[in-house]
């Protein structure tokens, strides 16, 4: 039966992260951005730390949450975090990816893990002080096109050793540094095998070998660290690779089916930052209107609406259908339906849609929107990354467009 | 809790439509568009499935089906993909049905919902869109003043659908200031002195549909005739109904001029490989799939909404423009996805992509 209405558990706690949103995240925005790399949110940080360590959440990645009351038929782990998250990145997209959490490196054990290895690098998430866990794929010399990863990890005896250069490491320092965190990298077991020789790495928090080379300097979600990480002769254990050793002589192999079905998984999430941060402008370009008297009138005839009303119900607009195609691909995931197709869509709908919402934003606004007085500026170059990260609107576009037509990656690349 | 599976009820009504629209109105689209004329029968077979307003109530010889926009939209969706000259067509009697249903007097009720649930198509239409571009459902020129114990009526109205036909219309008119609120619709005959109904309008698209302009010149009717007598009806609601309608049949012709653009660029072949494989193409055909998906559940949402007893001004409204700015870009670009054929009439896009135009014109031509 459809039904665009949330029970009343996901209702009150999405009512208490918005406040958590509200209280810590918003006042601290600006500062942060300001200060990037020098400044922590920490009220955020620890207030949301206690609150998950609280409710158990925090030993969930988000795309694997706990079951919403009541239906004990279906799983809505997936809906509740693209609701969590979506009020997350609403109060302030680059904090929200601060979160310590597991994140994707959590979704990769969750997808992937043994029960020894969940109880190992998850179990830590429901202790002590705050801790994040990151995912390493990119490298300087791919991205999207994660089957040329370069980084290689060789066995020797017990031990596999990790030889290459991240990039683009979301929350890695503070994973791997700054907290007794963990990182999923992603590394080849043999070069020739292509795709298949392709296996994620459990690497603990202060491995040695494994070092922070640098930050970046970004456009938006400064507050969010990106890390480069170098691992040089870097050794982990034998038992901490992530799914099966096995390099299948042709095609794809379980391991990096792995990387893509975590990406089915989080693409939702991501569209659900990008639509927080859309929601955000489009809150704020409201109450700015409203200040200066003007509120769009519903319902009249089309062309009796300025220009401004038309912009500022058109930014609604895209912000709703980006939600909802995110719920979409959610509660697919949480009825076992592939959502592949539909992950795709959402990411690449609210990815693109965000950007323009908040570049509208700043243009309604006019000079002031362009000021760093008002948060529209900032919350343009957050929005920025949901358009880029996780698959660019080009790659999903890619994604989209195979599955409507079943081509492989091979007969449209 | 957040579901977007239809019920059974809905999948079964869903699937009628679809049948409907693929034996019987798309395979006669391109000829009823060519001779400006619905197929012989149609009415009388469509109506037959009792798909147009199903929801009158067994007191009246109706299915007694559950009040739904939510089912209506997912009915309207197929009906649209069709053909939107027909699934207009076919639906115009629920514009004056539900509103009856909704508000009506017990005499309206009556006289209404039995001729709504006889085997006949019933002749009857509504009023409700003027000539003018700026025209604007909360400030209508149309007036109805009081006169005595009569009301007068004038003003004119257009893309009055199954116009010709129709002998009694329910005329949406002004009775005082602006807004939703000082609207209210009349019962209007045809045979009444000032009524007058144009020859069947030539339009861009949607050519099988009759539609006339009526012209209201100092037409009295009596307070009886007025929908819900004193106490009005809800105008502000109706035009939510209308709205998602609309969007609907929309969302089918754009599905149609879609899934007619996935199959062909699989087909065609430039430099020995289907154009699919071209990322030029191939991406014009996700981004129509995108915004289609994202358009259909922003309508969903709008009806939900209005099942669940709300109001949907806004929520319709929102649909209504993302709708319409959607179907004529699929349509569009579903004739670039053609490229020289989808210029040529034979070629069902261009007629998808004139019928797809008109969605941004139209306020409230049909209901659910």
């Amino acid at each position: 039966m459809i039904n665009f209405q949330h029970g009343d558990l996901l209702n009150n706690l999405s009512a208490a992260v918005e406040q958590i949103a509200r209280e810590h995240m918003r006042p601290f925005s600006r500062e942060v951005d300001e200060h990037e790399h020098e400044i922590n949110p920490d009220s955020y940080i620890n207030t949301m730390y206690e609150v998950l360590k609280a409710t158990g959440g925090a030993s969930n990645s988000p795309v694997m949450g706990a079951k919403e009351g009541g239906d004990k038929k279906r799983r809505t782990g997936n809906v509740t975090s693209v609701v969590f998250i979506e009020k997350m990145a609403w109060g302030d997209c680059g904090m929200y990816l601060a979160t310590p959490m597991p994140l994707l490196g959590g979704a990769a054990v969750g997808a992937a893990g043994t029960p020894e290895q969940k109880l190992k690098f998850m179990g830590r998430f429901k202790e002590g002080k705050p801790k994040w866990a990151a995912m390493a794929i990119t490298e300087p010399g791919c991205g999207s096109d994660s089957g040329a990863v370069t980084t290689t990890a060789t066995l020797e005896g017990d031990s596999w050793v990790l030889n290459g250069e991240k990039i683009f490491v979301t929350a890695g320092k503070r994973a791997v540094e700054d907290s007794e965190g963990f990182v999923v990298v992603w590394a080849t077991v043999d070069r020739k095998a292509g795709r298949s020789g392709i296996k994620p790495f459990l690497v603990d928090h202060h491995t040695p070998g494994m070092k922070v080379t640098k930050l970046e300097h970004k456009h938006g979600i400064r507050c969010s660290d990106t890390a480069v990480l170098v691992f040089d002769n870097c050794k982990i254990p034998k038992e901490n690779l992530l799914g099966s050793a096995e390099v299948k002589p042709t095609g794809d192999s379980k391991g990096f089916k792995g990387v893509m079905a975590t990406f089915d998984a989080t693409r939702p999430p991501v569209a659900a930052s990008a639509v927080g941060v859309g929601r955000a402008a489009v809150e704020y370009t409201h109450e700015y209107l409203a200040k200066q008297g003007v509120a769009p009138r519903y319902g009249i005839g089309r062309n009796k609406l300025t220009a401004i009303e038309k912009d500022l119900m058109m930014m609604e607009a895209k912000v709703k259908a980006s939600w909802l195609l995110t719920l979409k691909a959610a509660w697919m995931s949480d009825i076992g339906e592939p959502n592949n197709l539909e992950a795709s869509i959402c990411k690449c709908k609210a990815g693109r849609d965000m950007v323009a919402v908040c570049q509208k934003a700043v243009e309604i606004l006019g000079p002031e929107g362009y000021s760093r007085k008002h948060l529209v500026e900032k919350w343009m170059r957050d929005a920025k990354i949901g358009d880029i990260y996780e698959g660019t609107q080009q790659i999903q576009k890619l994604v989209v467009a195979r599955r409507i037509f079943g081509y492989s990656r091979e007969q449209l690349a | 809790m957040f579901d977007l599976e239809p019920t059974e009820e809905q999948q079964l009504m869903v699937q009628t439509a679809r049948e409907l629209a693929k034996n019987e109105m798309d395979p006669a689209a391109h000829d009823a568009d060519e001779a400006a004329k619905l197929p012989e029968g149609f009415l009388k077979k469509s109506w037959e499935l009792g798909l147009a307003c199903p929801a009158i109530p067994e007191k009246y010889a109706g299915a007694s089906m559950d009040r739904s926009a939510v089912t209506g939209a997912m009915i309207l969706e197929e009906l649209g993909a069709g053909d939107a000259s027909m699934a207009f067509a076919m639906q115009s009697p629920a514009a004056v049905a539900y509103p009856v249903l909704d508000y009506g007097t017990d005499l309206q009720k009556e006289l209404v919902l039995r001729a709504c649930t006889a085997a006949e198509f019933p002749k009857l239409s509504a009023a409700l869109m003027e000539p003018y571009y700026d025209f604007d459902p909360t400030m209508l020129r149309t007036t109805a003043l009081r006169s005595g114990t009569n009301y007068v009526l004038n003003g004119a109205k257009c893309l009055v659908p199954n116009g010709s036909t129709a002998d009694s219309f329910l005329v949406y008119a002004r009775e005082g200031g602006s807004g939703f609120d000082n609207v209210s619709a009349f019962f209007v005959q045809k045979s009444l002195p000032g009524v007058t109904v144009s020859a069947k309008e030539k339009n861009m698209g949607l050519n099988a549909l009759d539609t006339v302009t009526l012209t209201l010149t100092d037409v009295a009717v009596s307070p009886e005739t007025k929908l819900g007598g004193p106490a009005g009806c809800n105008f502000e609601r109706i035009m939510s109904y209308g709205r998602i309608a609309q969007s609907a049949i929309a969302v089918g012709v754009a599905r149609r001029a879609y899934e007619h653009s996935v199959s062909y660029a699989m087909e065609r072949k430039t430099w020995g490989q289907p154009i699919a494989t071209r990322q030029a193409v191939a991406f014009m055909i996700a981004d129509m799939r995108i915004e289609l998906d994202a358009a259909r559940l922003l309508v969903w949402e709008a009806a939900w909404h209005l099942d669940k007893g709300e109001k949907a001004t806004k929520e319709s409204y929102l649909a209504k423009m993302v709708v319409d700015e959607m179907v004529l870009k699929v349509t569009d670009d579903a004739v670039m996805v053609m490229g020289g054929h989808g210029f040529i009439r034979e070629n069902p896009v261009e007629r998808w992509l004139r019928n797809g135009r008109g969605f941004g014109t139209f306020d409230g031509l049909a209901m659910v």
